[in-house]
């Protein structure tokens, strides 16, 4: 499993890279491993606020429906379009070419919340073991 | 009888985990769901070969003087049509007509008969033809001590005779035949469940790990329970359970054709006789959709703001690269050219299309 050690994460699974007051979203190499070939991914309209924990759109695999959650609050600045025709970036570059939206953050401290790589590991192991 | 709750493993379960399968629980065995990835092997089956465990099916034998007799009074194909070392696509029914299970019949010999049978319906099965079993009538089930490899694609014949030799080609659609690997003898049927060509072999179950390692040294792509249910939807298969069910009919499945109303009294016939004449309820359709909107089991399917049916089956296909789907639609709607299908609130235009067109329109 990939966790790169400059993101953070949250326990449903997604990843957040900030760059300045915007941070970028998507899943982790984790979710894409465990949702299987993803057919389907329906995102936010650019403009749409969300608070923390928001579900904001959805990954459909072939087996299985997974909602995605805001990891922080604030507006949608972005939405990674190419996933209207091709999702098997979401599985095979999921923090790359598979981000999912931009959100410029209303409260950047919320990301201190958030988990760090070795947490997020840890939490996935757990996780796994139930 | 005691019923075990622990989960099942085919002899081939070492070999999957070997080979980093995804094992998941299936009809209380444990099988992989995928390998490389479910897309990926389905194009695999379509372009080429994919390997298959399908040993949690069921297997019997049905042997003896009335062996015939039981097989005409169960199903509702017609046994007696069938040539040694030939099978059929036959159902099960209920005093009712509803469909209790999707079987084969192989004949071997005029009193010698194989079955092959749902996983999740081999007990029922079982328990059914021996309790309509007439005294010069003998079932026994064979799948404990056989494993059964399903080999599909355009390259499937090829591969097979490779390692078995060029004659079973000359094995014709649906047929049943003997052949030896390392010298341990094969039962090959050229039957399958993705619309290819290709065989499912039997071998006793020791021998089923030489066998698939052999198939896949050959270059046969291992595939997981995922890409088989892509495949037989695909195809305009119906599966036990989404499609046929104990509440559903020959007719309204659109499966008249596996029925022999001419045959004889069979269990089940009358009702399924009066729903011909009268003309079913519902039918079952296939449902393309476009893009990536995906049909799943239970959306409502609406014409006009009334919900006129819902979908049974569906996937995304990554041969057609659009969802597709079986429904069961009010019989008059099922000629309509496109209704409406519900998903999480949203309704989206699907098109109508008979089931043998879902992959090639």
């Amino acid at each position: 499993m990939n966790t790169p050690s400059e993101l953070k994460y949250t326990k449903s699974h997604e990843w957040v890279r900030l760059e300045g007051e915007v941070a970028i979203v998507g899943i982790t190499d984790h979710a894409q491993c465990e949702l299987g070939d993803v057919v389907f991914v329906e995102l936010p309209a650019i403009g749409r606020k969300l608070d923390q924990d928001d579900p904001f759109g959805l990954v459909e695999s072939v087996k299985a429906v997974s909602d995605l959650y805001s990891p922080l609050s604030g507006e949608i600045v972005a939405v990674n379009a190419s996933l209207n025709d091709q999702t098997d970036v979401v599985n095979s570059d999921p923090f790359g070419l598979g981000w999912m939206v931009q959100i410029r953050c209303a409260n950047p401290s919320e990301l201190d919340g958030l988990l760090d790589a070795t947490a997020y590991e840890a939490f996935v192991a757990e996780e796994g073991s139930h | 009888m005691i019923e075990s709750h622990e989960p099942r493993r085919t002899p081939l379960y070492e070999v999957h985990v070997a080979a980093a399968g995804r094992i998941v629980d299936f009809a209380g065995w444990e099988l992989p769901v995928q390998y490389a990835g479910i897309l990926d092997e389905a194009r695999a089956v379509r372009r080429s070969c994919g390997l298959f465990d399908v040993s949690h099916m069921g297997r019997f034998m049905v042997e003896g003087p009335d062996a015939l007799a039981l097989l005409q009074h169960v199903t509702t194909n017609d046994v007696s049509a069938l040539e040694a070392g030939r099978g059929q696509y036959s159902l099960l029914t209920n005093a009712e007509g509803g469909v209790m299970d999707d079987i084969i019949v192989y004949r071997w010999a005029d009193c010698r008969f194989q079955l092959v049978v749902n996983a999740a319906n081999a007990s029922a099965d079982l328990a059914w033809l021996i309790a309509n079993s007439p005294d010069g009538a003998c079932v026994s089930d064979i799948s404990g001590r056989t494993a059964m490899i399903a080999v599909q694609g355009p390259n499937a014949v090829s591969q097979v005779a490779e390692i078995m030799g060029a004659e079973v080609a000359r094995i014709p659609r649906f047929g049943i035949s003997e052949s030896r690997f390392n010298d341990n003898s094969i039962t090959l049927c050229r039957t399958g469940y993705t619309g290819e060509d290709g065989f499912e072999l039997i071998c006793r179950a020791e021998d089923a790990p030489g066998l698939w390692s052999a198939l896949h040294s050959g270059g046969a792509v291992n595939c997981g329970l995922g890409a088989r249910d892509v495949l037989r939807i695909e195809a305009g298969l119906p599966l036990y359970g989404h499609e046929l069910t104990t509440e559903t009919s020959p007719v309204q499945a659109g499966l008249m054709w596996a029925v022999s109303l001419d045959k004889g009294a069979f269990v089940g016939r009358e009702p399924i006789a009066v729903e011909k004449v009268a003309g079913p309820s519902r039918r079952l359709v296939g449902i393309v959709s476009p893009g990536r909107i995906i049909p799943r089991q239970d959306y409502s399917l609406y014409a006009g703001g009334s919900k006129v049916g819902s979908i049974t089956s569906g996937v995304f296909s990554p041969t057609r690269e659009c969802g597709l789907g079986m429904a069961y639609v009010g019989s008059g709607y099922s000629q309509a050219e496109t209704l409406e299908m519900e998903v999480r609130g949203t309704r989206h235009p699907v098109t109508i299309v008979p089931k043998k067109r879902l992959l090639v329109p």
